[in-house]
């Protein structure tokens, strides 16, 4: 499976990365050279086999007490804000 | 008096306990340390000298009220992945700016409730994607180690690079580094440094900047295998802020190093011997089996045979999980944002310039892969394989207690050889991404040196949750190996 350059734009579309016209080319060809190497895969025989989604085995997923542990600090959270005013965060216009 | 910067940790903070000097002292040492070195080495992105000398005098006064912890009056160097509250913390990218988190993540908490002095921030890979410290925002790490008497610049590895070379040049006792596939013990084999990742789970994620999260380990480098037990027992430990964070017991790391190996079954896989693999690491392994051996320890051949698959497979997963991680990154709750025309091409133009080239490249593999008509083929393609290198450890550990391989395929290389080629640049942590893809615990650690006196590293892989057996075969193989090379300080 070879990556064009409209997958690479639709790609990079799906990911929010403005990509320069003058580096899909480039991107193409890096990303081809990746997953052509990555292709080797195919040789395994994975017929049966469980796919891995944990690192570890026999781990269920905790639960806690659905109860506020932290919070209640708008100043902390807005510390870090780009743009901020009267506790909130400022962002672009999100509906026209 | 001697150069308390030269210190193992063990050996400072049995010199702490015996009033030969404070913390404020060996703190000053290293603070001076590391104004004179990093202007060459750049490990270090933000020092925080003032906040070190306050804390090193609240841990002598600790220490003087009897109240001193296992790692009191220590100074450490805390990577940049790590948030640590008040000091800034950007994993090296720039998309987060100049974020100063309000929060400390568990393991470096875990430290200073130990005692420990914060004395900067260690540079690294941006996302601690990389193996070489070239992808950093803040411009690459340089290894202490020169080949020879040239004065090309080499690589510390990476993505730990600020805390490989910072521990290698004496510019703190130890440090904190993560391991995704390689990132601790590819720069300790490269610097002649110890690094140990333990089983996934071991140490709390929280407040590490994720970058493949069923991955991702923390772990400490340090100056010896002593010493990364020391550190280790106070990074790890159960935390209910992360939901992979094992429950069990700490067995004592340190106590484990002196532990006879006599009678152990040491696996070796014929796997790792790998095309092109230079004699000088071939014959270091050898060395190392010898000494596993004469301390009485019997080896056993063993088959890993879906060794080769490992590293393609990662570059499925590795860069799926990044791109479902990086996504946060959107420049609107904190971090650089960077205007565009509306709400989407301000995330687009805020990613694009916030994103290096090797991260945008890894996202953009990661969205790929996990697209519509697409996921079986890869992710899940890859997930499977994933269970076949788990099994193929699984199936040794049947008939051995550790397995001894060589920890990186080459000594360190100059800055700039392998940045031309992701592909070249993936393949040095062929021997160390099959224990991040089965949660295994693994330590690198240094055991000869090259014909330029680079340094070179063996890797001990053990069982789930037996660092103990990692650590026992290590310590032997630190005694018999007795490393003693020591990067000349040329920036003096």
């Amino acid at each position: 499976m070879s990556i064009d350059e409209k997958t690479v734009r639709k790609v990079a579309k799906l990911a929010r990365l403005a990509l320069p016209e003058d580096r899909v080319k480039p991107m193409a060809d890096e990303l081809n050279g990746i997953m052509a190497w990555i292709e080797q895969l195919n040789e395994v025989d994975v017929e049966g086999v469980e796919p891995m989604t944990s690192a570890v085995e026999g781990l269920s997923l905790p639960m806690r007490e659905d109860i506020v542990t932290a919070g209640d600090d708008p100043q902390k959270v807005l510390k870090n804000a780009p743009k901020s005013e009267d506790g909130f965060f400022v962002v672009p216009k999100v509906v026209e | 008096m001697t150069d308390l910067t030269t210190l193992t940790l063990a050996a400072a903070l049995d010199g702490m306990e015996k009033k030969q000097f404070s913390s404020l002292e060996i703190t000053n040492a290293f603070i001076d340390a590391i104004d004179k070195a990093n202007p060459h080495l750049n490990a270090y992105v933000v020092t925080t000298p003032e906040l070190a000398r306050e804390r090193a005098k609240a841990s002598d006064a600790r220490r003087a009220q009897g109240k001193a912890g296992a790692l009191e009056g220590a100074p450490l160097g805390i990577k940049d992945l790590f948030c640590t509250e008040g000091v800034r913390t950007t994993a090296c990218s720039g998309v987060l700016g100049e974020f100063t988190p309000t929060y400390e993540s568990t393991v470096s908490g875990n430290l200073f409730r130990d005692g420990a002095v914060m004395l900067g921030k260690l540079n690294m890979d941006e996302f601690a994607m990389g193996s070489s410290n070239e992808t950093s925002h803040f411009g690459p790490v340089v290894s202490p180690w020169r080949r020879g008497n040239e004065d090309t610049k080499l690589t510390p590895g990476g993505s730990s690079g600020g805390s490989a070379s910072a521990v290698s040049a004496d510019l703190c006792l130890g440090a904190t580094a993560t391991d995704t596939g390689g990132s601790i013990r590819q720069p300790a084999a490269f610097t002649g440094t110890v690094g140990i990742k333990p089983t996934y789970g071991r140490c709390s994620r929280w407040g590490i900047v994720a970058f493949a999260s069923s991955l991702d380990q923390a772990g400490p480098i340090a100056k010896t295998v002593e010493d990364s037990a020391i550190l280790l027992q106070s990074m790890a430990g159960h935390d209910p802020k992360d939901s992979t964070s094992l429950t069990n017991a700490l067995p004592d790391f340190r106590a484990a190093t002196k532990r006879s190996i006599k009678g152990m079954r040491i696996g070796v896989p014929e796997e790792y011997r790998v095309d092109g693999m230079p004699p000088e690491i071939e014959a270091l392994w050898q060395q190392g089996i010898e000494w596993v051996k004469a301390a009485g320890a019997t080896i056993v051949p063993i088959s890993l045979k879906h060794t080769k698959y490992a590293l393609p497979a990662y570059y499925i997963v590795a860069p799926a999980e990044a791109s479902s991680n990086l996504a946060r990154y959107d420049g609107m709750r904190y971090g650089a944002r960077v205007a565009g025309k509306d709400l989407n091409s301000t995330y687009e133009n805020t990613r694009a310039s916030g994103f290096g080239k090797e991260v945008q490249r890894r996202i953009l593999i990661g969205t790929y892969v996990l697209s519509a008509g697409y996921y079986d083929a890869y992710y899940l393609r890859a997930q499977k394989v994933r269970q076949r290198i788990a099994q193929d450890f699984r199936d040794a550990f049947e008939k051995v207690d550790a397995i001894l391989t060589p920890a990186t395929p080459s000594a360190a290389f100059g800055l700039g050889e392998k940045s031309g080629d992701p592909v070249a640049m993936y393949l040095n942590d062929i021997f160390t991404v099959t224990a991040n893809l089965a949660g295994l615990p693994a330590l690198a650690l240094p055991a000869a040196t090259d014909a330029n006196g680079l340094p070179l590293g063996l890797q001990v892989i053990g069982k789930a949750l037996d660092e103990e057996s990692v650590f026992a075969v290590s310590a032997e193989l630190e005694r018999a190996a007795n490393f003693r090379a020591k990067a000349a300080k040329w920036w003096l």
